[in-house]
C-alpha cells in the first residue's frame, strides 16, 4: 500500500521496558539500523535511578529533514512492561499504533478505539522457539526489533550486518539473533499489513556523520588533550565520562614496552577529594579533570574559589541532571549555570563552555585544557544528561595534528635564570596573567607559596588592602582577557534580519534551530545566536544590543542564562523574554514554537512598545496552557529513588559499542536470580551487581579487540 | 615570636654533601606564639631535610589550614609550597604526587585539621599508600579561633577557659595502624633527639609515613588540667625505643648502652637502628604495635617513638601501574593518539 509522504522517515517510536532486561542493546540495535540506512535519528532513554525492576523507555525520533530534537506524541509505542502500560496506551496519538505481546489478552482498560493494536505473542514464541529462561527473555526484545522491521521497512540485511559485526569473535550466538529477529519478521507477515505508513526509506542524509554518547566524547577529548590525572566520584549521569577515559586509556596509554600506564585514574573517597587531586596535579603540571554532576558541582565550590584565588588551572566536566538538591538523577536540565558561573564564596567568576555535539564535547576538552592553562583557572564544560547520555547524530571528531597543547605561561629553569627576582603575581604582561613555575625546576629561584589566602606580588602572605585591591583588579584584568580567547558564539545570520532574536545554548540547539524552520515557513524570522562560553564575548553584547527583543531558551526553571546575561552584560531586562523547559525531558521545537508564537502574537512583532511590558509573566501563562508531560514513577517506588543519588545508570556506553554482546552476556545468569532481586535482597543485589560488573569488563575487553582488529 | 631574625651565620657552619649548610633549609620567620611546639617541630623538619641532603626544590611541602598549617612558610624556603584549604590538604597532596612522583611529599596537618574537617581525605589517602610523609602537629585545639577542643583533645582533659572535654578523643596513630599505614610513628615537639631521626625515616620511607606529634599549644591548652601541656606530657610520655636513622652505606658510629636492639632495613638499604626497645612490642608487628598503643593508653602513658612500620611497602604508583617517569613530563607525542587514530574511531561510530 502507498504510504503517505510525510510520514515516511517521520515518526517517533517509544520502547517501554522493564529496567535490566536487556532491551537496551535491542533497542539500540533499531536505532542503529535506521542510522546505518542514512536517516537521521534521535534516541533518548528515559531511565530510572534503579539498575533493575522499574519502568524504563527508550524513544526513537525518525527524521529525514535531520530535526534531531525530541518531539512529544508517539506514533508508534512497544509496549513490553505491564507495569507502565497504563500510561504507554494513553501516551499513543490518536491514529497511532500499540504493539504489545498478546501472549495474553489484553485487558478492556487498554483498549482505545482511536489507536491500532499490534498483538505479537512474544513470550509465547520465545518459550517455543528457545528453552534457557534468559534466552526468553532476552529474545523478546530482538523479536519485536524484527518485527518492526517489518512494519517500517527495515532491511534486514543492515541488521544482519549489525549483528555480524556486534558478534566479531563469537560467530556462533549469531544465528540464535537472527532465528529471533526472523520470528518477528515473518509473524508481521503472516498477521498484519505491512508495511506502516509510518516506515523508512534509504537515504544518504549522514554522508560521514557518526553515533556517539557526549560523554564518551569528552572522555576521548581528554586523551587527545593529554590529560595524564583524573580524579572521580561516581555520579549519574557524568560517571560516563571518566569510564569512557579508562576506556580510551586502556587503548592508547599503556607503554608498549613497558606495560605501565601513561595516566592516572583515581576514585575519590568524595567530590570534594576529586576535585582536590585535579587542582594537585594540575599545580604540578600534569593536565588534569574531573566529571561531575550538580550535587557533586556543590561540593566542589570550596575547591574551585581555591583554584580561582590561587590561579591553578582546573578543568571539570559538569555532565548537568534535574535538580535542586537530588532531584530527577536520571534526567535531563541545564540548571547548574549560576551554580557554575560563581562557583564558591566570594568575588569569583569561572569559564564555562557549552558544547551541543559529540564533535564540540571532543572539542571542548581540548579548548578547555589549553584556556584553563593560559588563564590558570578553572575551566567547566557544561554538558547535560541528555548531551552526555544519549546517542547523537553529530559530525566526526577531528584533530589537527598540528595543534599544539597550549601550556600557559610556565617559566623553567633557563628562564628563570635570566629573572633578577621572580614574582608569582607580577603581571608583567598586562593581561592579567602572571608566570607560574612548577615545583622541581630550580634548586634556588622561582620557588613560592601557593595559598588560599590573599598575598602580594611575590606570593607573600598579607593584609595589606591595598595589594589585596590590586590582586582583584588584575583577576579581573585577567577575566577581560578571557573573553578575548574563548570560543565566540555561533551566529545564524550574518546580518540581522528581524527585530527579535534568539539566544539558545547546549542541546537546546536541536529543538531552537527546528523551531526556527518552523518559524520561517510561518514567515515569522527571528535572528539566532548560540552561546558557546562564558564570559560572554563581544558578539553576544552586540547580538542582544541590535534586537529588540532576545528570547533566550534554556532548560531550567528560573531563566538562569538570562540572569547572567543580564548581571555580565548590563543587558536591559525586559528586553529578554524567557522561553523555559523544565520538567526534565529535552527540550522539543513545538515547545519553543508554543511559548515564542505566545509571546509574538499577544505583543506584535517585536514592537518597542511591547518589549516595555513585562513579557515573561506572558510566557509564564502560556506554559501552563500546555503542560508537560511528566514521566511518575510508581508510588511505591519512590523512596527507593530518592534515597538512590548515585545508582549506576544502565551501561549505555557499553551498550553503544557492542549491542547484542551484552545479550550474550546476560545468558549466563539464571532466572532463579532474578526472581530472588525482585525481592528486594540487599545480599543478592549486591551480588549481581559485581557479575554485572565482570561481565562489563569482559565485554569491553572483546570489544576492545574487535576495535584494535578494525584497525589492522 | 621574634620580629627580627639575624641574617648573621658562622660562616663555617658545618655543610651537608650538598655544600648547604642547615640554614639554607630555614624559611621566612614564624608568626606563631613565642615557645609554640609547632616551631620546635619546624626546627626539626628543617634539621631532618639538613642532614638527610634533601634538594629543597625537590620537595613538595603541602598543608591545609590552621596554626600547623602555616608552618611550611617557617622551613625550606626553596621548596614550591601548597597552603590549600581546611581538611584537604591529602587530596591535593595525592594529585601532585600522582602528577609528579620524582619529588617528595611532605605534608603538615594539625589535629582539627586531620581529625575533625580532614577525616575523610586523612583515611584515604592512608588506603591508597600514598607516598608521602604526613606530621599532625597535635595540641588538642583550635589554636587559630582561640582555643576550642579537637577531636584530639582527651575526654576529661580541662582546657583554659576550665571547660571540660567531655568526649572520647580520636587516637590518629592507632587509626594509622589499623588503616594499613606503613609507617607510624608518635612524638613530643620537645623531643628533638626523637623527632628528627623519626622524620628521617619518614621521609625515606616509600609510602604513607605518619608522625603524631603531641605539641602543646602555649597559649590555649598549657594549663594545669590539660593533658597536652607540656607538663603532663613531659610527665606521661614512654618511648618505645631510641632511635636512629640511618641512611644507606653509613657506618654507624654512636656507642649504646645494654639493652636490645632491632635493625629495620629499609627498602634503599637505609637502616632504622632501635634502642632499649620496650619489651612486648615488635616495630615489624602490626598487631603488636596496636596492643602497645592501647597498653600505654590504659596506663594514661604516651607513648612515643616508631610504632609500626612496614619497610617493603608499595606505594599508590605501585598500585596502579604508572609509568615511572613523572606523569607532568610527558608530551603530546606521547600521550595524543593523533588524527589518524580518530579516523577509526569515527568509522567504529557509524
Amino acid at each position: 500500500m502507498a504510504a503517505k509522504k510525510d510520514k515516511i522517515n517521520d515518526f517517533v517510536i517509544r520502547f517501554a521496558n522493564v529496567n535490566g532486561t536487556g532491551s537496551a542493546s535491542a533497542n539500540f540495535l533499531f536505532t542503529k539500523a535506521i542510522f546505518r540506512m542514512g536517516i537521521p535519528v534521535t534516541p533518548k532513554n528515559i531511565f530510572p535511578s534503579n539498575i533493575q525492576g522499574l519502568p524504563t523507555w527508550y524513544e526513537v525520533r525518525v527524521n529525514e529533514k535531520g530535526y534531531l530534537g525530541r518531539r512529544e506524541g508517539i506514533d508508534l509505542m512497544v509496549a513490553v512492561n505491564p507495569q507502565s502500560m497504563l500510561k504507554d496506551v494513553k501516551d499513543v496519538r490518536a491514529g497511532g499504533y500499540f504493539m504489545y505481546d498478546s501472549s495474553k489478552p489484553l485487558h478492556k482498560e487498554y483498549i482505545r478505539e482511536d489507536i491500532t493494536y499490534l498483538g505479537i505473542p512474544l513470550m509465547q514464541m520465545c518459550n517455543e522457539a528457545y528453552t534457557d529462561a534468559r534466552q526468553r527473555q532476552l529474545f523478546k526484545n530482538i523479536i519485536y526489533v524484527g518485527a518492526l522491521a517489518a512494519l517500517f521497512d527495515i532491511e534486514f540485511n543492515v541488521l544482519e550486518d549489525l549483528l555480524a559485526e556486534q558478534f566479531k569473535g563469537k560467530e556462533k550466538l549469531i544465528p540464535a539473533n537472527v532465528k529471533a529477529l526472523k520470528l518477528g519478521v515473518d509473524y508481521v507477515h503472516a498477521n498484519f499489513k505491512y508495511p506502516l505508513e509510518y516506515r523508512v526509506e534509504r537515504r544518504n542524509l549522514l554522508k560521514d556523520k557518526i553515533l556517539m554518547e557526549g560523554n564518551a566524547a569528552c572522555g576521548l577529548g581528554a586523551v587527545y588533550a593529554g590529560a595524564t590525572v583524573a580524579g572521580w566520584y561516581p555520579i549519574t549521569p557524568s560517571t560516563s565520562v571518566i569510564e569512557a577515559f579508562m576506556d580510551y586509556s586502556d587503548e592508547f596509554r599503556i607503554d608498549k614496552i613497558t606495560g605501565k600506564r601513561n595516566v592516572a585514574i583515581l576514585q575519590a573517597e568524595d567530590e570534594l577529594s576529586a576535585i582536590g587531586m585535579v587542582i594537585g596535579a594540575n599545580w604540578n603540571g600534569a593536565r588534569a579533570f574531573t566529571s561531575t554532576s550538580g550535587p557533586g558541582l556543590s561540593l566542589m565550590n570550596e575547591f574551585l574559589g581555591l583554584a580561582y584565588f590561587a590561579e591553578i588551572p582546573t578543568v571539570l566536566v559538569d555532565v548537568q541532571r534535574t535538580g535542586p538538591s537530588t532531584g530527577m538523577p536520571t534526567r535531563t536540565q541545564q540548571s547548574d549555570i549560576l551554580e557554575a558561573a560563581y562557583a564558591s564564596h566570594g568575588d569569583t567568576k569561572h569559564v564555562l563552555l557549552f558544547p551541543s555535539t559529540p564533535k564540540e564535547c571532543f572539542d571542548c576538552m581540548l579548548d578547555a585544557f589549553d584556556l584553563s592553562e593560559e588563564l590558570q583557572t578553572p575551566v567547566i564544560v557544561m554538558t547535560d544528561l541528555d548531551l552526555g547520555m544519549n546517542d547523537h547524530v553529530s559530525p566526526p571528531l577531528t584533530f589537527d595534528d598540528k595543534r599544539e597543547y597550549k601550556r600557559g605561561k610556565v617559566l623553567d629553569a633557563e628562564a628563570l635564570e635570566k629573572i633578577e627576582k621572580f614574582g608569582r603575581y607580577l603581571d608583567v604582561d598586562k593581561d592579567g596573567i602572571t608566570y607560574r613555575t612548577l615545583p622541581g625546576t630550580h634548586p634556588s629561584k622561582g620557588s613560592f607559596f601557593t595559598r588560599g589566602t590573599s598575598r602580594d606580588e611575590y606570593a607573600t602572605y598579607t593584609e595589606d588592602s591595598a595589594a589585596y585591591q590590586r590582586n582583584m583588579d588584575r583577576l579581573t584584568r585577567k577575566w577581560n582577557t578571557a573573553k578575548k580567547i574563548v570560543p565566540s558564539p555561533q551566529v545564524y545570520k550574518k546580518k540581522n534580519e528581524s527585530k527579535n532574536g534568539i539566544l539558545f545554548f547546549g542541546t537546546s540547539q536541536y529543538a531552537a534551530e527546528e523551531a526556527m524552520d518552523v518559524l520561517k515557513s510561518e514567515k515569522i524570522i527571528v535572528d539566532a545566536i548560540r552561546v558557546r562560553a562564558f564570559p560572554f564575548t563581544k558578539e553576544v553584547e552586540d547580538f542582544i544590543n541590535s534586537h529588540d527583543k532576545v528570547f533566550v531558551i534554556e532548560q531550567n526553571r528560573d531563566a538562569q542564562m538570562r540572569s547572567l546575561l543580564m548581571i555580565e552584560m548590563d543587558a536591559e531586562p525586559k528586553k529578554l523574554v524567557s522561553v523555559l523547559n523544565y520538567d526534565g525531558m529535552p527540550i522539543t521545537a513545538d515547545n519553543i514554537l508554543n511559548q515564542v508564537k505566545t509571546n509574538l502574537s499577544s505583543k506584535g512583532l517585536g514592537s518597542k512598545a511591547a518589549a516595555k511590558k513585562p513579557v515573561v509573566l506572558k510566557v509564564v501563562e502560556s506554559k501552563k496552557v500546555a503542560p508537560k508531560k511528566k514521566v511518575v514513577a510508581k508510588k511505591k517506588t519512590v523512596k527507593k529513588e530518592v534515597a538512590k543519588k548515585k545508582v549506576a545508570p544502565k551501561k549505555k556506553l557499553v551498550a553503544t559499542k557492542k549491542v547484542v554482546k551484552k545479550v550474550l552476556a546476560k545468558k549466563k545468569v539464571t532466572p532463579k536470580k532474578k526472581i530472588a532481586a525482585k525481592k528486594k535482597s540487599n545480599i543478592k543485589v549486591v551480588a549481581k551487581k559485581k557479575v554485572a560488573t565482570k561481565k562489563k569488563v569482559v565485554a569491553k575487553k572483546s570489544n576492545f579487540k574487535k576495535a584494535t582488529k578494525k584497525r589492522k | 615570636m621574634t620580629y627580627i631574625r639575624p641574617k648573621f651565620r658562622h660562616p663555617e657552619l658545618p655543610k651537608n654533601k650538598l655544600g648547604y649548610s642547615v640554614d639554607y633549609y630555614e624559611g621566612a620567620l614564624s608568626t606563631l606564639c613565642a615557645g609554640c611546639g609547632h616551631d620546635s617541630i619546624s626546627a626539626g623538619i628543617i634539621q631532618a631535610a639538613f642532614e638527610l641532603n634533601i634538594e629543597p626544590h625537590k620537595l613538595a611541602k603541602l598543608s591545609g589550614i590552621g596554626c600547623s598549617s602555616k608552618t611550611p612558610a617557617y622551613f625550606l624556603s626553596n621548596s614550591h609550597g601548597f597552603n590549600s584549604v581546611h581538611g584537604r590538604m591529602p587530596s591535593v597532596a595525592t594529585g601532585a604526587n600522582l602528577a609528579n612522583r620524582d619529588l617528595t611529599y611532605f605534608g603538615v596537618s594539625g589535629d582539627g585539621d586531620t581529625a575533625s574537617i580532614g577525616m575523610g581525605q586523612f583515611v584515604h589517602a592512608i588506603r591508597r599508600s600514598l607516598n608521602m610523609t604526613y606530621i599532625v602537629m597535635n595540641n588538642g585545639c583550635y589554636g587559630l579561633t582561640k582555643g576550642q577542643d579537637s577531636a584530639t583533645a582527651d575526654q576529661g582533659s580541662k582546657n583554659k577557659s576550665g571547660n571540660v572535654n567531655l568526649f572520647e578523643s580520636i587516637d590518629l596513630a592507632s587509626l594509622a595502624i589499623e588503616l594499613g599505614a606503613t609507617f607510624v610513628a608518635q612524638s613530643f615537639s620537645g623531643d628533638k633527639s626523637q623527632l628528627v631521626p623519626l622524620i628521617k625515616a619518614a621521609m625515606n620511607h616509600p609510602g604513607f609515613a605518619f608522625i603524631n606529634v603531641i605539641s602543646p599549644c602555649v597559649t590555649f591548652n598549657n594549663n594545669m588540667g590539660s593533658t597536652k601541656s607540656y607538663d603532663y606530657v613531659r610527665e606521661h610520655v614512654e618511648a618505645t625505643a631510641t632511635i636512629d636513622f640511618v641512611p644507606e652505606m653509613q657506618e654507624i658510629s654512636v656507642e649504646y648502652g645494654k639493652g636490645k636492639q632491632k635493625q629495620v632495613v629499609m627498602h634503599d638499604g637505609s637502616v632504622i637502628q632501635l634502642h632499649k626497645l620496650s619489651e612486648d612490642w615488635d616495630p615489624l608487628d602490626r598487631q603488636s604495635a596496636m596492643n602497645a598503643v592501647l597498653n600505654s593508653k590504659a596506663k594514661n602513658e604516651i607513648l612515643t617513638g616508631l610504632l609500626y612500620v612496614n619497610p617493603d611497602a608499595h606505594d599508590l604508583h605501585h598500585m596502579i601501574n604508572t609509568s615511572d617517569r613523572a606523569l607532568n613530563s610527558l608530551t603530546k607525542a606521547e600521550l595524543c593518539p593523533g588524527s589518524e587514530m580518530l579516523v577509526d574511531i569515527n568509522s567504529g561510530l557509524r
